[in-house]
């Protein structure tokens, strides 16, 4: 029975979740953190029990509203959604219980509003994903993005004027990713992606087309960060409180980034354009010119979001290469990635509340909070990309992927990337270890915000020890779907 | 002939050269309201069919030619409410920014940001 249901149950959840945290919450300030918690836990949950039904069962499709597709909405359980899915809800369970100290002490009594925006853009997100219908997919990005843009205001001071540029630019994305859908739905008279599929290739050479797919793609790469069009995401990320942002580098571009793999292998499949020769670039030209911008950062959380753009371009260069494995690759990397920037952020806030300043070279976690500095390691190394930590095999595919079609330029895009994250990483840990910590009431976050951080540090090993295994039995079968 | 899609691709120019062109926050804002409104009109015009009638059961004639596609205006009921959400934001932000700093002129307000040294937000 509850099987039949798996494909929106999570986003059901965290729903429910933002509608009981902004009623509630408002009255009894102290409920929002446990219900919040709750929430997307159940949803985290779900959305694992997806991914065992995926892989037991097979795929799983379900009509909202007992609308048959293609007129009604349709929500498709797939390996590739149930795998995104649960990356998203687990990474903002972590974020969410690792959240508690930091957003108590900046909200205060607004705390409830805070929990509220957050189930609000999980909901998103978890749409983004879930969703078998072109226009609900605009719908869920832009639920996000509303609150999302909210969530960065809410710092105040330098965050309004960089909300107010993501508003812009994501408003620009999402309404050029409407008119390609316009421009499809004009071509072909549906919105449902499976059907889209099916129809589209014998209609493959019209101009609408062409026109459907450029906005569509430029809209979602908008909104994925991708290089060159990233101009929203060093801002919003420096200046928004440290909660929103290990929520939004952990999740809010992957969501984007799913919908781009989605739509350009999934449902439009341009054989004739040159798009993945453009991801391949972009994503090789991300990756280089992100590290270089991250390398030269003063402020550690600007040095984090440009690595965010850098870690992004191999997303991209992976969905650009078009190989099983390079898709896989890239998956995984969504998944390392998510997990190691939720965390390095947690871990900046965590130095912030401690009374550390937010520069590269003066951070101070010092020796007074071991567990904390412990956890920043563990994701350096995952972002460096060393064995055993999940970073190395994601990347890893992706090299192989690069070599067997032999694209020399990507193999080198990789390698340098790597090279560029241990020179940005080493500043970073080596900050943590020497540079003396001075300041009063230095130590070890409490315990909310350490079994947050300890979950993602542990993910990361889990990944990397576990991922021949998650390759065999969810990503390359996610990755098999598009060929 | 199709001069009413010439229309929408004018006001897509004019509101993504106001957004890119004007220093001031507030015409971005209102450059990416026509920007959002021609992408509705656009939306609109190809659910037009010449002859047709609206599209409700009972009014006119029985087949489904005789009506106009009423889908599009389904979305854009949809796209509306987004679009209402994200100014009512954007004003939110844009109230807040010119009570903090006194000013929504772009080069002005980047001035007034950087000398203004606030304390990093944890």
């Amino acid at each position: 029975m509850i099987r039949a249901q798996l494909p929106v149950l999570p986003l059901v959840l965290t729903l429910t979740g933002a509608l009981l945290v902004s009623i509630l919450g408002i009255v009894r300030p102290r409920v929002a953190w446990p219900l919040a918690v709750t929430a997307v836990g159940a949803a985290a949950l779900a959305a694992l029990a997806g991914v065992a039904d995926v892989v037991a069962h097979g795929s799983r499709r379900y009509a909202v509203g007992g609308w048959p597709p293609p007129w009604g909405i349709e929500v498709v359980l797939d390996p590739l959604s149930s795998f995104m899915a649960a990356v998203v809800a687990c990474v903002a369970a972590a974020t969410l219980i690792a959240a508690r100290s930091p957003a108590a002490r900046f909200y205060g009594s607004t705390i409830a509003a805070f929990y509220a925006l957050a189930l609000v853009a999980v909901t998103g997100f978890l749409g983004v994903i879930a969703s078998g219908d072109m226009f609900n997919v605009f719908v869920f990005l832009e639920i996000a993005a509303i609150a999302s843009y909210a969530l960065v205001a809410s710092a105040g001071g330098p965050a309004l004027a960089a909300a107010f540029r993501y508003l812009l630019l994501g408003t620009v994305g999402a309404s050029f990713y409407l008119l390609g859908v316009g421009l499809l739905y004009a071509l072909t008279g549906t919105l449902n992606m499976a059907d889209l599929a099916a129809r589209l290739p014998a209609l493959g050479g019209s101009p609408l087309f062409v026109g459907g797919v450029g906005f569509v793609l430029v809209g979602l790469a908008i909104k994925t960060g991708l290089f060159p069009l990233h101009g929203w995401l060093p801002d919003a990320y420096t200046h928004a409180p440290t909660p929103v942002t290990a929520l939004l580098a952990g999740v809010a571009t992957k969501a984007a980034a799913y919908a781009l793999a989605r739509m350009v292998w999934y449902v439009l499949r341009p054989v004739e354009l040159p798009v993945p020769l453009v991801l391949t670039w972009a994503g090789a030209a991300a990756i280089v010119v992100g590290g270089v911008l991250a390398l030269r950062a003063h402020d550690v959380r600007r040095m984090l979001a440009y690595s965010s753009v850098s870690q992004l371009g191999y997303i991209a260069l992976g969905f650009g290469l078009a190989t099983p494995v390079a898709l896989a690759g890239a998956y995984l990397h969504i998944l390392n990635h998510a997990v190691m920037k939720a965390s390095l952020f947690l871990v900046v806030g965590a130095a912030l509340a401690a009374g550390g300043r937010p520069l590269v070279g003066a951070l101070g976690l010092g020796r007074h909070m071991p567990v904390t500095a412990a956890c920043a390691i563990v994701a350096a190394i995952s972002m460096i990309g060393l064995p055993p930590a999940g970073g190395f095999f994601s990347k890893w595919y992706l090299l192989q992927a690069a070599v067997a079609t032999s694209r020399p330029l990507a193999v080198a895009a990789i390698l340098v990337g790597s090279l560029l994250a241990a020179a940005y990483m080493y500043r970073f840990t080596e900050a943590i270890w020497a540079t003396p910590v001075a300041h009063a009431g230095a130590g070890d976050p409490p315990a909310s915000m350490q079994v947050g951080l300890l979950t993602l540090a542990a993910a990361t090993l889990a990944v990397g020890l576990a991922s021949a295994a998650l390759m065999d039995a969810v990503l390359l079968p996610a990755a098999a779907g598009a060929f | 002939m199709n001069y009413p899609y010439w229309v929408a691709i004018g006001l897509l120019m004019l509101g993504l050269y106001t957004m890119v062109a004007h220093r001031n926050l507030t015409k971005k804002l209102i450059g990416m309201t026509i920007f959002q409104t021609a992408i509705i009109l656009f939306f609109l015009m190809t659910s037009v069919k010449r002859g047709a009638t609206i599209p409700i059961v009972g009014l006119g004639p029985a087949e489904a030619a005789a009506y106009m596609n009423p889908l599009p205006h389904a979305l854009m009921l949809t796209a509306i409410v987004v679009m209402v959400a994200t100014s009512g934001v954007a004003l939110a932000i844009l109230t807040r920014l010119y009570a903090r700093y006194g000013t929504l002129e772009e080069d002005l307000l980047a001035e007034r940001i950087a000398s203004a040294a606030d304390e990093p937000v944890p």
